[in-house]
């Protein structure tokens, strides 16, 4: 009851008008949240806010939403048209933060939407909105795996984006939905090697990381031999490379590619980012010819100053890199002595890399390391370092003796944990050099009385019977001992025990076939299955009976058998398996996801699949240019100016007074049918200038005929298109046979203000019902592919009117969102309603009946072929790609007639919305008077996208 | 990439929780307090922690945990980086990263993370931009804010994020233009008891603060480039330059950064600006040892050794110290055993000493370690390595800045006293003696 009160309080806030107590609300509830406590009942209070002005309102009026709208999809939906305006919003940010929010909303509802805003926003002009669309790909793609295919397409798309913030958000997305289509790399290739430099360092990392696997893909191996050094003079001096290398003949030329991903990785390992420094180490480990991997390992001993987990990570790679490559680190070695302020696992993975480096020149060194690493107080670093010594004892034949000897010294510590772990690594070293150890056997066997570790006891017991004929005497002594305490002992124990028996048993059955007897009798009764089965397996073994007859002629060789030596080798032997840098690797198992690294290719695929056509040079927008990758890139840009229409000079018109500018409007239109379901619209609009004079007194008068031209496609479309003609207010259309093509573009907000209003009944033929409609020239809620329409429904009679609906539809395919029934609408009062339409991109109208209680009237909602759009962006340059694509062509055309003094951009502008829901494509050129506008547009729905063309050009009467 | 973060303090709460993709329980955390509680030392839990469904990449700063949950590969060091990040863009917003302050501003710590990452992947993590877009909390603000409802977030929008200088807002003005460079080295040493360097190595960095208005084009260079072979960069330094030569060129982000850190290891000389000489004796059966120590100046190119502690940890059986340093003061926490000494500024004239008798607890045997003795200094007006700038120009912009440059060292993790040498020989020795014995 405490919470529900206070959620009460919390609504009240909510829904009161005071802007700062709904802010007061919202950051305790983000409190509440963080905290992690459930908040989910306000959600109605909440969302109302989520188009308030108050920028810190509405974002954390984000946060709740993007935290609560799976457990309450039906309330998250009311949000969603608020999102989509904002994804109209001229302000980039605005957009951008509008598809965040709408695809981080986990509601499957909404999915064709998001798929409609990531492509829209992934060919936004701002290079910041495509990048969220990036992102999003991702985030629907966990949303709705199905939707793979068309998210490739989008991804396809923006892998070709020059700009640097794109790039590392891309290449997360393609790693995400599609790491094996590995073919959309190869002509972005060469173009994300250059811009890795001035990507941002998060986008570094995974793009190093994506470029790794592709080379392995790619490039041949250059760890052949004779592959040394050839490949660094082919390369700087590209052009006498292939004269010198045919002429020499030589076995192995890297791959141009190969090399520019090696030189343009290797300045990041200058970075500050950790990441970046080991996604480039692991590269070049992955990568280079072997004689220059060393070049990372400076870098990478540089990251041990940095924090704890970071060591942690830089060090278990550097463990796996030192077992192949122990020369790489050796002169670092110093950077891998233990400190006493290391964490415990970082001391033990020094410990690891030393013993890997350690080496007969250095050995000395490092042991007189590991004797203070003994004495340290962390008992686990301890017991470590003592292992270590046995490893290195078995890995340098030279101070094995040495080692040995400084483990018995060890044997005296007064900890029990370091005597248990030398014992046991004793042991070890025993098996592999078993002569002459008596002494040190005998030394054991006297410390066995206060040796309490189970595991130390143990290997003490194995000794004794493994050699017992060195110690004849003791191991009698130890086995009688051990027949006392024999109950009390660890299991471990025990099953050694039993061996230490059996042994003396065959060696020595004077003495002590009666303490085996004993043994074995304790074994017998033993609470574990395993001493039992053991005991059992003993006794028939070594004690002749009837029944085991065959098998105990041979006990003494089955338990005395010389035993191979036990290889003492590093924990990291095999990581190597797992990439370098990954949580895989680190983990020693395969984490979800994990992208295996390929072998090399025997043989190199065509290199020439990552040759890029020379582009049409084209002026890319500022904050696209390349900043800070240097020199060749430049080159590249330079001359790109020039682009652009080269049209005429004209003559300041505009600043003309009294001129009439007259424009007739020609729209023609094609559509193409693109991969099944993808139409492409392209409008164009070209231009006819036509002039009309009054005497050369008089001012110059300038026609400006603007011609739109939609593309039909002939073998879809033309059956559907009615082609209205004469009609004064709508286009007039009229056909011809240009033929077409498209490519997607986003849909942008148009700025078109008022909207122009049809009739749909009349209110006396209504009985007193009014019904307008208009295109609110958004996209449709409902579905992609229908228009959006909005009904005003007034009654105009003197009763109310009852369950206003909408009845029978014509053509019975026709596909109507309808609006809800509406149950009562007063005298005098009036109410908009919105219903999407699927018109299929035709003309065609949708005839339907609006009901009420008594009557039907037949009514029908015709397009005009400008409804059919969405305004889309692009550049002036995908443009004019576009617009040379265009096959055949349907064409329809209005004429605006409008005032050359008012012919300003935005009038013009204004003109050409009022006819079709067009979006308008920048210029290059900022003089408006050798303007060309243009726009571009797509049809509504999934279907359609495309871009159209306006050429406005003015000429002076001569 | 990072699915949640958990913030979880020392005594093993979830005080936060964030989300970037579908809600993970905070049950997730239980395989992270499984190995908490395995670790002797809050510092010894892993920093990855595989469970069944998901990996958990923490980082330990000021006592909290940053647990991020991940849900698919990706490479760990992606994710350390990030959280250590985001604690230091805690750290810069209040000052300090603490459980309260968290608390106390979970609303721009929200605001924060919800910038920092889209879907999981870093969107934000420039400090200057951060800023832009959320205020960083201050006092007056916060009244301000509680009375009239204001807000931290910013109603402009970075203009840097969509620039070519990511890192840099635009259109800033100063009416003083100023550029002030820091040069400061921390040194670590190990020296061993007869005073040889066992490592010795300087941590470098350049901490610069730039006021200064347009887009200004800054180039430093050095007197001795050579020195910085092991260097890493602001992202706002042009590799490229730096690669062919050897000059610092950027476009500096406004206000506080560090432009370079650098590392002059053991590879190459480095001067040892302090020396130890101490004599710390126990005999055996005694209830007295002696303590006798020195420090003097080396290697300090005339500059004087100031703001010096000294610092032991003595051995447990140590019950007392009674010494008489030749100047400062000195304090002995017997509880804890550390010995500490602040001895100020090192007069080369008069070296500093600290001499005198610990008493021992009676009857325990004699202690057996050599007590490893901490050094702190400071060295104003010299950068140890040898380093020094040479100058610095702008370009881009038409005023003329006023420019500083500063110089400081100061000791790292510096010790001394580590016992002799251990050879090889001596153990042969010892196991001789020892073997006789048992026969």
């Amino acid at each position: 009851s405490c919470t529900a009160s206070l959620n009460e309080d919390l609504k009240e806030m909510l829904e009161s008008s005071k802007e700062s107590l709904k802010l007061e609300a919202m950051k305790r509830i983000v409190g509440l949240i963080a905290k992690g406590k459930s908040a989910s009942e306000l959600f109605p209070a909440v969302v109302k806010n989520v188009a308030s002005k108050n920028i810190e309102l509405k974002k954390l009026v984000y946060v709740y939403l993007v935290r609560y709208a799976e457990e309450q999809q039906d309330l998250a939906l009311l949000s969603i048209s608020t999102f989509q305006r904002a994804l109209k919003d001229p302000n980039q940010f605005i957009r951008a933060s509008a598809l965040r929010v709408l695809s981080s909303i986990r509601v499957p509802i909404i999915v064709p939407i998001m798929m409609l805003a990531i492509k829209e926003a992934a060919a936004d002009l701002s290079p910041y909105v495509r990048k969220t669309s990036a992102h999003a790909i991702q985030k629907l793609y966990s949303l709705d795996p199905d939707q793979k295919e068309q998210l490739i397409e989008v991804i396809e798309k923006l892998l070709k984006d020059k700009s640097t913030l794109v790039a590392g958000s891309v290449v997360m997305a393609f790693e995400e939905v599609c790491p094996d289509r590995i073919d959309l790399i190869h002509k972005n290739y060469r173009k994300l090697c250059n811009l890795l430099v001035d990507v941002e360092e998060w986008g570094q990392v995974v793009i190093i990381s994506m470029l790794t696997r592709y080379a392995r893909t790619q490039f041949t191996s250059p760890w052949m031999e004779g592959a040394e050094f050839d490949e660094n003079k082919a390369f700087y001096d590209s052009d006498s490379e292939e004269k010198k290398d045919q002429t020499e003949a030589k076995p192995y030329v890297m791959d141009p590619d190969h090399r520019l991903l090696l030189r343009n990785t290797k300045p990041l390992l200058q970075s500050r980012n950790t990441a970046v420094v080991m996604a480039v180490a692991q590269l070049y480990w992955h990568l280079a010819p072997k004689h220059e991997v060393s070049i990372v390992t400076k870098s990478l001993v540089r990251l041990l100053r940095s924090h704890r987990e970071v060591q942690y990570i830089v060090l278990q790679n550097i463990a796996t890199m030192s077992i192949q490559r122990k020369g790489m680190f050796e002169p670092f070695i110093k950077s891998f002595y233990v400190r006493s302020t290391d964490a415990t696992h970082i001391k033990t993975l020094k410990l690891e890399i030393l013993t890997n480096l350690a080496n007969e020149a250095n050995i000395s060194t490092i042991l007189r390391e590991f004797q203070t690493y003994v004495k340290s107080q962390d008992k686990a670093f301890a017991a470590a370092t003592i292992q270590a010594i046995g490893r290195c004892a078995t890995n340098i034949s030279e101070v094995t003796d040495t080692c040995l000897n400084g483990l018995v010294l060890l044997l005296s510590n007064r900890d029990e944990a370091v005597v248990a772990e030398s014992i046991v690594v004793i042991k070890k070293l025993l098996q592999t050099q078993p002569t002459q150890h008596g002494d040190i056997i005998k030394h054991m066997a006297k410390l066995f009385d206060n040796v309490t570790v189970p595991m130390a006891r143990a290997s003490i017991l194995w000794l004794m019977g493994e050699y017992c004929e060195k110690v004849p005497k003791i191991a009698p002594d130890v086995l009688r001992k051990m027949a006392k305490t024999f109950t009390a002992e660890e299991d471990i124990v025990k099953l050694q025990t039993v061996n230490l028996a059996a042994k003396l048993y065959l060696t020595n059955s004077k003495q002590t076939k009666l303490l085996t007897q004993y043994i074995l009798n304790l074994g017998k009764y033993d609470q574990n299955y395993d001493i039992r089965d053991r005991t059992r397996f003993i006794r028939q073994l070594i004690v002749p009976n009837e029944k085991s007859g065959a098998l105990s002629k041979y006990a003494r060789r089955i338990l005395l058998a010389p035993k191979p030596a036990p290889v003492l080798e590093s924990a990291f032997k095999d990581r190597d398996r797992y990439q370098l840098g990954t949580l895989s690797h680190s983990l020693n198992l395969k984490a979800t996801g994990y992208q295996e690294l390929p072998d090399w290719p025997a043989v190199a695929p065509d290199q020439s699949v990552r040759n890029v056509e020379i582009v049409e040079p084209t002026k890319q927008p500022k904050s696209d240019d390349k900043f800070y990758s240097d020199d060749e890139d430049e080159k590249e840009e330079e001359g790109s100016d020039s682009s652009g229409s080269g049209s005429e000079d004209s003559s300041s018109s505009s600043s003309s007074e009294g001129l009439f500018l007259s424009v007739r409007f020609t729209v023609s239109g094609a559509f193409s049918f693109h991969e099944a379901k993808l139409m492409l619209l392209v409008i164009s609009i070209t231009n006819i200038s036509m002039t009309a004079g009054f005497g050369s007194f008089l001012p110059k008068l300038e026609f400006i005929t603007i011609m739109i031209s939609f593309f039909y496609d002939f073998f879809f479309f033309c059956q559907h298109c009615l082609f209205p003609q004469n009609d004064s207010k709508n286009p007039t259309f009229r056909t011809s046979g240009i033929s077409l093509f498209h490519m997607s573009f986003q849909v942008t907000t148009s700025s078109f203000g008022p909207l122009k209003t049809y009739e749909l009944l009349h209110h006396m033929t209504g009985k007193g019902l009014s019904a307008k409609y208009h295109f609110p020239r958004q996209p449709c809620l409902y579905q992609p592919s229908m228009v959006a329409v909005q009904v005003i429904l007034t009654n105009s009679s003197d009763h109310a009117l009852e369950e206003i609906h909408i009845g029978d539809q014509s053509p019975a395919s026709l596909n109507i969102h309808c609006f809800n029934t509406i149950e009562r609408l007063e005298p005098g009062a009036s109410v908009t309603v919105s219903m999407g339409i699927d018109f299929s991109d035709s003309t065609q109208a949708a005839n339907f009946q609006l009901c009420t209680k008594e009557d039907q009237f037949s009514v029908s909602i015709q397009p005009a072929v400008g409804e059919l759009l969405m305004p889309s962006t692009m550049t002036e340059q995908d443009f004019c790609k576009e617009q040379g694509k265009l096959q055949g062509m349907n064409e329809t055309s209005a004429t605006i007639t409008m005032a050359t003094a008012n012919a300003s951009r935005q009038a013009i502008n204004k003109q050409v919305l009022s006819v079709a829901n067009v979006g308008e494509v920048p210029s290059s050129q900022n003089n408006f008077s050798s303007l060309e506008a243009r726009w571009a547009t797509e049809t509504e729905a999934t279907i359609c996208i495309g871009s159209p063309k306006l050429d406005r050009r003015l000429k002076n009467i001569a | 990439m990072i699915h949640s973060l958990f913030l979880i303090n020392a005594s093993g709460d979830i005080f936060l929780e964030k989300h970037w993709k579908s809600v993970v329980s905070r049950s997730v955390c239980d395989y992270f307090f499984e190995a908490q509680e395995r670790a002797t030392e809050p510092e010894n839990v892993p920093p990855v922690i595989p469970t069944p469904h998901h990996y958990l990449i923490s980082v330990l700063r000021h006592h909290i945990y940053f647990v991020a949950v991940i849900q698919s590969e990706v490479p760990p060091l992606f994710v350390i980086e990030f959280l250590h990040r985001v604690v230091d863009t805690f750290q810069d917003y209040f000052g300090v990263c603490t459980e309260a302050a968290i608390k106390d501003n979970v609303v721009v710590v929200y605001e924060l993370l919800e910038e920092m990452l889209d879907n999981g992947f870093p969107l934000a993590t420039e400090s200057n931009i951060l800023k832009e877009l959320i205020k960083p909390p201050t006092i007056l603000r916060t009244m301000v804010n509680t009375i009239t409802g204001s807000t931290n977030v910013g109603e402009q929008l970075p203009t840097g994020q969509l620039s070519v200088v990511p890192w840099r807002r635009t259109g800033v003005k100063y009416t003083n233009n100023e550029a002030y460079f820091d040069v400061v080295e921390e040194i670590d040493a190990i020296i061993d008891k007869s005073g040889s360097t066992i490592t010795a190595e300087i941590q470098g960095v350049i901490d610069a603060c730039v006021k200064l208005t347009g887009m200004p084009d800054l180039t430093l260079s050095f007197m001795n480039p050579r020195l910085l072979d092991d260097v890493s960069f602001h992202p706002c330094v042009r590799f490229k330059r730096w690669e062919a030569e050897r000059i610092l060129s950027f476009i500096p982000p406004d206000g506080n950064f560090r432009l370079l850190s650098y590392h002059v290891s053991s590879q190459n000389l480095v001067a040892i600006p302090v020396y130890v000489k101490h004599n710390i004796t126990f005999r055996e059966g005694s209830s007295q040892g002696r303590f006798d120590l020195t420090l003097g100046p080396k290697q300090t190119m005339g500059k004087a050794v100031e703001s010096v502690l000294v610092s032991s940890q003595l051995p447990r059986g140590v019950l007392n110290a009674n010494l008489n340093p030749s100047q400062g003061t000195y304090t002995f926490d017997p509880v804890t055993k550390l010995l500490t000494w602040d001895v100020g500024k090192i007069n080369p004239q008069k070296l500093p000493s600290l001499k005198g008798t610990m008493s021992l607890q009676a009857g325990a045997s004699k202690p057996d370690e050599n007590p490893t003795i901490n050094i702190q200094f400071k060295i104003q007006q010299m950068a140890i390595s040898g380093l020094k700038v040479n100058r610095l120009d702008m370009y881009g912009e038409k005023y003329k800045p006023f420019k500083g440059i500063k110089y400081m060292t100061k000791a790292g993790k510096f010790q001394a006293g580590l016992p002799d040498k251990w050879t090889l020989e001596y153990i042969k020795t010892e196991l001789l003696h020892k073997e006789i014995r048992i026969n």
